[in-house]
């Protein structure tokens, strides 16, 4: 537009100026043009969905007789009742892996952002590069890493750490394998590159200059990193610890491979009442229930961390 | 770039399976495929399942022989391959005698997951775009109780009426095999790494349970039938016959030793990795896994328990909807010459359901034709026993009930 303007005043016009009126409303319209591919994503993959399941948790019946929706509502008190212990078993093991994920990823993260130099993009291919492979292999991988006989278990169990563990609770006489243990570091192994990689990115865009100021401003490094390092690294640090325990808490690979029937997390029970037992409406109810559990933590935490800078 | 390298065929074999093709095995992406397929619905109240009718078993329209085409679909290496894994030979041999064109596909990696996969179709009376299927008898059983298996024309079948072995003529759950033949039969047999026991022989489902030597490194199946059908036989119970009663005592069986850890874990096809590592010393097991991870591990051994054991079959069936009656049952009856079926049982190692394989298999192969875990002799014969099947409302219980004591 500015260049039409400024056109010399003599130079023919070779458009005719289109209405006002009718330019506003197209520009406005623009936005809703651009949306749309994402609308009809979200109306597929997301809504229909969601409108089938809360239906399929509301339905009464068998296969026999086909399933009709009757609105019983008990399926929910009842799934809830019966399987709470679940819910509490996912949180603790997926709260316990995020927090694990963010001890070990945090410093390495922060490794690749400002200490890696050349070797930063080796580092993030290193990090990034398990992803090449089935998640169920990268599991079961685990299976050998912390057999019975093996190296880890033999090691853990010479510095009889192992003894503390299962002091409390954590393994079972002298093994990992097919106990909470297990679980948890399955978690915590198939999620960490969603905790890495948002750190990394709130990291790298940290500018070196803050850190000399701080110097200048006699902060100690720790203070340093306490005062201005961490405070702008909070998004990513956010965003990171969602990444990884909402995940963590549906999963139900790692529980069924690597932990024995007294470590099964709710998405043993989501998959089982909807593929063996064939309760559907269980099923749905129960997945229900998982969301509006970690949509109440999720906004609590969020709430109280912040989440302007977020994106 | 293969996943697999360095590892021998029989774990590289034991492992595919187990991850991708088990008979019990598991994928999330399944799980999530199963909730978007059924994703188009609209308003809550629109969304109901319908009933399942026994009309549609009936027979459709047959084109088989203006098409000459069928689409098969079957469980991960479970049929014969040549080395270089191109190509099928008594596959390709069957289209080169009746020039039907076949589409196999090895989309079955587990009973449950597939049910899930082609219910909302069959639900809806639709086709599955599928003429020929195999599935474990209890869900076979299943199909044909909602109505979702076409009856099948002895007509085409001559060869599999003659050669199929005796006992498995007439399950309770398809009388007269009026809808299914079977593909393979399995053996659920006990399984023990001599390494890891020292030597000791684990022969029975109570020495599993309460062998402190064993504690701990115990695993039984996640599949219902094979684990409390074992044990019911342990207890002197038939499960041909059990009440639910005797289902519930046994299933206080197994707990027990759920809440002392002697059990450790209950598994899919993985337990062959367990075995094979020594993190498992015995458990309940596949005798077709067994054929092929006794190959490079010779420290494992099974044992036939004296209470016997369980058999089941993997069975073809005509899945509503297809329009290839004819051609489908063509396949199935060629699966029944003796000369095919052989060929077939020496790469598979499952039990042959064919009569007079024996003879056969003593020109292909002698080892496999002396197994007893392919061809059973008369006295493994004789202690095989099969589980009966359940009505629709017994499932869901016990099944409900089981999965409480797997921990789900």
């Amino acid at each position: 537009m500015a260049a039409i303007s400024t056109a010399p005043a003599g130079a023919p016009t070779e458009t005719p100026p289109v209405p006002p009126g009718r330019a506003a409303r197209r520009r406005k319209l623009v936005p809703y043009w651009l949306l749309l591919p994402g609308i009809l994503w979200l109306l597929v993959f997301f809504v229909a969905p969601m409108v089938y399941q809360a239906s399929t948790s509301v339905q009464t019946g068998s296969l026999e007789t086909g399933y009709q929706v009757t609105w019983h509502l008990a399926t929910y008190w009842d799934a809830f009742k019966e399987y709470d212990l679940f819910y509490l078993r996912s949180l603790i093991y997926a709260g316990i892996a995020t927090v694990l994920c963010l001890a070990i990823g945090y410093p390495l993260a922060y490794t690749i952002a400002f200490k890696a130099g050349r070797w930063r993009n080796v580092l993030l291919v290193m990090v990034i590069a398990p992803f090449f492979t089935s998640f169920l292999i990268r599991t079961l991988a685990w299976k050998t890493i912390l057999a019975d006989d093996g190296i880890v278990v033999s090691v853990l169990d010479k510095l009889h750490i192992l003894n503390a563990t299962a002091a409390i609770g954590l393994t079972s006489s002298d093994r990992v394998l097919a106990t909470p243990l297990a679980v948890v570091c399955g978690l915590t192994y198939n999620f960490l590159p969603f905790m890495i990689l948002p750190l990394y990115t709130s990291l790298e865009r940290i500018d070196p200059r803050l850190h000399e100021a701080a110097g200048d401003l006699y902060a100690r490094p720790f203070t340093t990193f306490r005062k201005v390092t961490f405070p702008i690294s909070l998004p990513g640090v956010v965003a990171g610890t969602l990444l990884t325990f909402i995940p963590a808490s549906g999963d139900y690979i790692n529980a069924e491979l690597l932990g024995s029937p007294s470590e099964q997390m709710i998405g043993n029970v989501i998959q089982s009442k909807f593929l063996t037992v064939l309760d559907y409406p269980t099923a749905a109810a129960l997945s229900f229930m998982l969301m509006a559990v970690i949509l109440v933590i999720v906004s609590v935490y969020i709430r109280k961390a912040g989440t302007e800078e977020l994106v | 770039m293969d996943l697999y390298e360095g590892l021998s065929e029989p774990v590289r074999k034991a492992w595919e399976r187990s991850l991708s093709g088990g008979r019990a095995s598991l994928s999330r992406r399944s799980l999530l495929g199963g909730g978007l397929a059924v994703a188009g619905a609209g308003a809550l109240t629109a969304c109901g399942i319908p009933a399942a009718t026994s009309t549609q078993g009936t027979k459709t329209d047959d084109l088989s022989d203006k098409d000459k085409s069928l689409v098969f679909s079957n469980w991960q290496l479970y049929i014969d391959q040549s080395d270089d894994k191109k190509h099928m030979p008594t596959l390709e041999a069957f289209e080169k005698q009746y020039g039907i064109k076949v589409t196999y596909t090895d989309d079955i990696t587990d009973n449950v997951e597939f049910f899930a996969k082609i219910q909302p179709q069959l639900a809806a009376g639709q086709s599955t775009g599928r003429d020929l299927v195999v599935l474990t008898d209890w869900m076979a059983g299943r199909m044909i109780r909602l109505g979702w298996a076409q009856e099948l024309d002895a007509g085409y079948l001559p060869h599999a009426y003659a050669n199929l072995e005796q006992r498995f003529r007439t399950p309770d759950w398809d009388p007269g095999r009026a809808h299914s033949y079977p593909w393979a039969g399995i053996a659920t047999v006990i399984a023990y790494n001599t390494k890891v026991t020292k030597g000791k022989k684990v022969s029975s489902v109570s020495q599993l349970l309460t062998d402190p030597d064993l504690k701990g490194r115990v695993a039984m199946l996640s599949e219902m039938r094979d684990t409390v059908g074992m044990t019911l036989l342990d207890m002197g119970k038939q499960p041909e016959s059990f009440t639910s009663d005797d289902f519930d005592a046994a299933l206080a069986k197994i707990q027990q030793a759920v809440d002392s850890k002697q059990i450790r874990q209950f598994t899919g096809n993985e337990y062959t990795d367990g075995l094979a590592s020594g993190n498992l010393a015995a458990c309940v097991a596949w005798a077709g896994d067994l054929v092929q991870l006794q190959v490079d591990n010779p420290e494992i051994k099974f044992a036939i328990p004296d209470a016997g054991y369980l058999t089941s079959t993997d069975n073809m069936l005509i899945p509503a909807g297809s329009k290839h009656r004819k051609n489908a049952s063509l396949l199935m009856d060629w699966y029944y010459r003796p000369q095919i079926a052989a060929e077939l049982a020496a790469w598979v190692n499952y039990i042959t359901p064919c009569a007079g394989v024996k003879e056969e298999l003593l020109k292909i192969d002698k080892s496999v034709a002396n197994n007893p875990l392919i061809i059973p002799d008369a006295a493994m014969t004789a202690k095989a026993h099969v589980f009966r099947s359940l009505t629709s409302k017994e499932e869901t219980s016990f099944e409900s009930k089981f999965a409480k004591l797997i921990g789900a």
